[in-house]
């Protein structure tokens, strides 16, 4: 696994618009980017609505994962080509979701929807329909996700990373700041987590830090390359762009993603916090 | 959720008294900027959230007392503006040079 298996550029996907076999796939809370304008061809989901649970807390099981890749028109032998807004947030936890139910071949667009549109590059209006398939889903790969037990447990054992702004890591603020702040998490973070913003993995433009970067930036931060880890933010999507950038671009070991994040770590009773 | 909501329209519903808000809109040229990139930059510089400018170029965070920059970005030009936030609404305007 190297860089160019999991990440293409914006060139590349202009490139390969149309080209049968590769799914080009727009991941957002909100929609309404996807509907203002997407990339020729895509196919949205709703980072919400398609990808969650409508009851429990937790993500689509085999046979709704199924039947709703299948209503998009992805085949198991399909190139799945994911971007999205807020600098691949939503597209790096599908991302990890497709890898989850063990998509074989799954792709980020480096920099997403930010670095197609800061380039000016063509969106269409157009509704894109994709004829049904019969898609089958893997059996969940549980060795990428962490709950709440094994992160309790891993404090001071396993790398502990807090993706979150510095900010939400002290306390100081519960959610990122786009969002009103009322909310019933204690505030703080899990005890001996290190604090790694998911944002000093990305340029400005939303496109990854070279491997060189992305390597020096985790070793100065004490990340501990003889550990397992377990990377957690709010709600998990955030965690996942760390996630991606740990196990599929530097090839890390035992990286899990903790998408219970501090929603669930803030509201546990008798959990450690620190602040 | 995590998802930047739409930028813009009413502060109804939410609580001035606790909250602090920080809002206002993009310029170039003499004429608001939709679809720029704002982040908020914490006093370290560290990036804390980003939205994107509504059709009429606003943006909002909720922030907390303290210092804050934010940054603009478009594929018109990048612009600045640093800023020390109270509880309660602040209003600032970013420019793209």
């Amino acid at each position: 696994m190297s860089r160019t298996d999991v990440l293409v550029t914006v060139d590349w996907v202009q490139e390969h618009l149309g080209q049968p076999g590769i799914v080009f796939v727009e991941v957002d809370e909100d929609t309404t980017a996807y509907d203002g304008g997407h990339i020729e061809g895509a196919v949205k989901l709703d980072w919400k609505k398609d990808l969650q649970d409508p009851l429990r807390r937790d993500y689509l099981d085999k046979t709704a994962f199924e039947a709703l890749l299948s209503s998009r028109g992805i085949a198991n032998d399909d190139t799945v080509v994911l971007y999205g807004g807020n600098n691949n947030w939503f597209a790096a936890y599908a991302y990890w979701y497709f890898k989850i139910y063990g998509h074989r071949d799954v792709k980020l667009m480096d920099g997403g929807r930010k670095k197609w549109e800061l380039d000016g590059r063509p969106l269409s209006k157009d509704a894109v329909d994709r004829p049904a398939t019969q898609y089958v889903a893997g059996e969940p790969d549980l060795s990428i996700r962490a709950f709440r037990d094994e992160v309790v447990a891993a404090i001071g054992t396993k790398n502990l990373v807090d993706v979150r702004s510095p900010d939400e890591f002290s306390g100081k603020i519960l959610a990122p700041a786009h969002l009103p702040q009322e909310q019933s998490q204690r505030p703080g973070h899990v005890p001996t987590a290190i604090n790694i913003p998911w944002s000093k993995a990305a340029n400005e433009d939303g496109t990854f830090k070279s491997d060189e970067q992305l390597a020096a930036l985790y070793a100065e931060q004490g990340f501990d390359d003889s550990k397992e880890t377990i990377a957690y933010c709010r709600i998990g999507e955030r965690s996942s762009h760390t996630w991606f950038v740990l196990q599929e671009l530097l090839g890390k070991k035992n990286v899990k993603n903790y998408d219970g994040s501090w929603v669930e770590y803030g509201s546990l009773v008798g959990v450690p916090i620190e602040k | 959720m995590c998802g930047a909501p739409k930028q813009g329209g009413s502060l109804a519903g939410i609580d001035l008294s606790t909250q602090t808000v920080i809002q206002g809109s993009v310029w170039h040229d003499g004429a608001p900027v939709a679809g720029a990139y704002v982040r908020l930059l914490d006093g370290t510089d560290e990036f804390t959230a980003e939205v994107v400018t509504s059709p009429e170029g606003e943006f909002r965070f909720f922030a907390a007392p303290g210092a804050w920059k934010l940054r603009a970005l478009a594929p018109a030009g990048k612009g600045e503006r640093v800023l020390e936030a109270e509880t309660g609404l602040n209003e600032t305007t970013v420019v793209i040079a």
